[in-house]
């Protein structure tokens, strides 16, 4: 597996600030990469950096094989980027923008792509820039990036302003290129939108990655909801491990237990008789929830 | 159409502008009693209206600019001709943005459609805007009045003088009541709005400047040319203050007619949808900016086509009004560098077009900042485009840009010359030259600002601080007897002053240098530093 993005132990400071502080992102060629993080974690400016547009302070940063900031022309020919808060230029029309992109690129727009892209994302091509909704700005430039021949899709937050149709659209989109293979690294605080179109996660935390993987192994970090009918109140347990989030009302149980701990649980629930079981792996939801709760000792009940 | 809310709208709208109205107001009532309170020292006796009357009157050029002196009996009468066709223009203006701001504007920014869901009739917005322009001119119109009066003018001529500026409001709250039905967007309406009124004053100033010799009536096809002739404390002619009214209040009658004929958020004038592909030549860097930047150098280069026909279409004559006043001689002849009057008059009339060209210079070189700051440089720079490309295609217009407006100036100024001295290729070939030479003083200040822009971004506005303070010296320098080594501060003090002074190459070559070195600062800069 050749990765298209390789980075580690980036560091970048704006003064006092620490915006960028250790981040490791390592994205394999052909995979959709999810980069999560809150506002202000530090994901457009890393984005910035593998655009050649900001210089690392340290750390190592590889994009396509290539260094972001000495070779930021050849690699842009290879890649699109889509900024989460779009502006047009007063005066010039959507077509034009999304013309004028792919042929700064040297490698223009495929017509019938283009042609289609505009349909599904029932965009007029012909208003004028200022006269463009926000939705309607980031559809502008997601038409630019999905119909130009590139290697690398760099969207940053690309769905805000969208409404739930386009969304989907989008999806499409995403999907088809992952099947032409091509590499994406999608931006977002969305969850469901990561859940649905990822392979893998990174999720970054005030400058610095938290977690990376798939999201099953992330998944294996965390806990699973337990909802349980029995056919008598269960006994011991006080003496299981792992087990949060306890609510006991007569033969229902409601808890969380930790993945790996689910075996013991069950073999108690067993031990009482079950009458009705259901258990559903977190959501990302959940996931990214316990990354950035303030960090308190947790009380096992 | 029903104007059902007006009241509350009113009084929101005076709420919501209450600081921006008093600077105006105050603004506008300090120029017109600052002149008062200036010419009753300046001219306490007839005897000395009389000798400026004189020198005014003779001279085309000066007509231009503030019509002829009509009557030098009282000092009020000295005070209207100065100052009142300026305070009306100025007036108009104020008008024609609160019209369109509290109307279209509203309606563009989609808040109206939150207020036309209340209780408010399709009327009332026009009304209120209206109301507010007219509750600014009345203000005006009256402490403007009641000064004058109190200050012991007389009382009838005071009245007709706040009258006629009241009435000029009027009248352009209705010319921005109709033009803001025309256009989906208020900078279209306040365009439209300004067209006018600078119309108005060039057929006012052209009527004018003809005087009795030559077309004197385009004075009359003037809102500006009806105030003019009001004539306060000699004429007192009312009935141009109610023909300013009537223009006023039929326009305000059609525009509400008008609002009643069209959907909330729709222009008359149909938004014209644009191309669905780019053509051909937007393919670069250099094809986006010119794309950007070519209407404004269009319109940068009517102005200077027209300021240069003026300039040079005046020039006779000059030499009799500078005559009459050594002192002024003097000042001409320091900043055209020529003893022969019309010479140094041209050469100070080109050394005036390069001064506004460098603020073109500056306005289109800080547009590299613009684009940074606003977000739109970032796909640009992240489609495979050089930093220096992006950058040298946006700066083909302070610095090439700027020799068109020159050439443009030097060209209509030489045929304006031409054609009153009777040699019409002698004065084009020496005004374009007089022009062109001006090019390396302009490009210092686009330097400047390229240099701020690579080196220090944060501070690329300080561009026009620089511009400021270096016009002020050249062109007040001279007349306040500044020291030589202030004067040699500014680049205009080293261009040759041409037609007239010889002609040398070293300060143009140094003049060059200089900005070749500032600019190649600020481009080593901008390729090292973070974007954004």
């Amino acid at each position: 597996m050749t990765t298209a993005i390789d980075v580690s132990g980036l560091v970048k400071t704006f003064g006092r600030t620490r915006a960028l502080d250790g981040l490791e992102l390592s994205v394999a060629q052909g995979e959709v990469h999810g980069f999560l993080g809150p506002n202000g974690a530090g994901k457009s400016t890393t984005i910035r950096v593998l655009l050649g547009l900001i210089r690392a302070d340290a750390g190592r940063v590889s994009l396509l094989g290539g260094d972001p900031w000495r070779d930021s022309v050849a690699l842009h020919r290879r890649l699109a980027y889509v900024p989460g808060d779009v502006t047009l230029w007063r005066g010039l029309t959507g077509g034009e923008v999304i013309d004028l992109l792919g042929r700064l690129r040297g490698n223009g727009a495929d017509r019938a792509r283009r042609a289609e892209l505009l349909e599904r994302f029932e965009l007029d091509p012909t208003k004028k820039g200022q006269t463009y909704s926000k939705g309607n700005r980031q559809k502008v430039a997601l038409v630019a990036a999905f119909c130009s021949d590139v290697e690398l899709l760099i969207l940053d937050e690309p769905t805000s302003g969208l409404d739930p149709l386009m969304e989907e659209v989008f999806r499409a989109c995403v999907e088809e290129e992952r099947d032409r293979g091509r590499t994406v690294l999608l931006s977002s605080h969305i969850l469901s939108e990561v859940e649905a179109l990822c392979d893998r996660v990174s999720i970054i935390r005030a400058g610095r990655t938290v977690e990376t993987g798939t999201l099953a192994q992330l998944r294996h970090l965390t806990r699973t909801s337990v909802v349980a009918e029995l056919a008598a109140p269960p006994t011991g347990l006080d003496a299981l491990p792992g087990l949060h989030d306890v609510e006991l009302h007569g033969t229902t149980l409601r808890c969380q237990v930790d993945t790996d701990h689910l075996d013991p649980l069950l073999r108690t629930l067993t031990t009482a008789g079950v009458r009705s079981l259901t258990s559903r792996p977190p959501t990302l939801e959940e996931l990214f929830l316990r990354h950035y709760e303030p960090e308190s000792p947790e009380v096992v009940s | 159409m029903s104007v059902a809310g007006l009241g509350p709208l009113l009084r929101f709208a005076l709420r919501r502008d209450r600081i921006m109205l008093a600077c105006w107001i105050y603004a506008l009532l300090a120029s017109v009693i600052g002149t008062a309170v200036s010419f009753r020292s300046l001219y306490p006796s007839a005897s000395s209206r009389e000798q400026l009357a004189a020198s005014i009157n003779d001279n085309g050029s000066l007509r231009a600019l503030y019509g002829a002196v009509y009557d030098t009996g009282s000092v009020g009468a000295l005070t209207a001709w100065r100052i009142l066709g300026l305070g009306g223009l100025l007036l108009g203006l104020l008008c024609v943005l609160l019209v369109t701001r509290h109307t279209r504007a509203e309606e563009e920014s989609g808040r109206l459609e939150l207020l036309g869901a209340g209780a408010i009739g399709r009327g009332a917005p026009l009304a209120a805007g209206i109301g507010t322009a007219l509750t600014a001119s009345a203000v005006v119109g009256v402490v403007t009045a009641g000064f004058l009066a109190a200050s012991g003018e007389q009382p009838g001529g005071s009245l007709a003088f706040g009258a006629a500026l009241f009435g000029c409001g009027v009248c352009f709250s209705g010319v921005a009541a109709v033009a803001v039905q025309l256009t989906e967007t208020a900078r279209a309406a306040n365009g439209i709005g300004g067209a006018v009124l600078g119309l108005a004053y060039l057929l006012r100033a052209a009527g004018d400047a003809a005087g009795s010799t030559g077309p004197g009536w385009l004075v009359w096809l003037s809102p500006l040319g009806w105030v003019e002739r009001v004539r306060p404390y000699a004429d007192n002619a009312w009935w141009l203050v109610a023909l300013l009214l009537v223009a006023g209040v039929v326009q305000t009658g059609v525009g509400h007619w008008l609002a009643g004929r069209r959907d909330l958020g729709g222009g008359l004038l149909p938004q014209r949808p644009g191309p669905a592909t780019g053509a051909g030549s937007l393919r670069s860097a250099l094809g986006l900016a010119w794309r950007l930047q070519r209407g404004s150098l269009i319109g940068w280069t009517v102005g200077f086509a027209i300021g240069g026909a003026l300039l040079g279409g005046i020039s006779k004559g000059v030499d009799q009004l500078v005559s009459s006043s050594a002192n002024v001689e003097q000042i001409v002849q320091r900043m055209g560098g020529s003893t022969q009057v019309t010479d140094a008059y041209l050469a100070t009339a080109m050394n005036l077009l390069a001064m506004v060209a460098a603020v073109y210079a500056v306005q289109t070189a800080l547009r590299l900042r613009g684009e940074e700051t606003s977000g739109r440089a970032e796909p640009v720079l992240a489609a495979g485009v050089r930093r220096l490309a992006w950058a040298g295609g946006h700066l083909v217009f302070p610095l090439l840009g700027s020799a068109v407006l020159l050439l443009a100036g030097g060209l209509t100024a030489g045929l304006g010359a031409g054609v009153v001295f009777g040699d019409v290729p002698g004065w084009t070939g020496r005004l374009l030259v007089g022009g062109l030479v001006q090019l390396p003083a302009v490009w210092v200040f686009a330097a400047v600002t390229v240099a701020l822009f690579g080196l220090v971004p944060q501070w690329t506005g300080a561009a026009w601080g620089v511009l400021g303070v270096l016009l002020f010296i050249a062109y007040l320098g001279p007349a306040l007897n500044a020291g030589q080594w202030l004067l040699d501060l500014t680049p205009f003090t080293h261009v040759p002053k041409l037609p007239g002074a010889a002609f040398h190459a070293a300060p143009l070559l140094w003049l060059t240098l200089l900005s070749a070195l500032l600019t190649g600062a600020g481009l080593a800069g901008l390729r090292r530093r973070d974007m954004g």
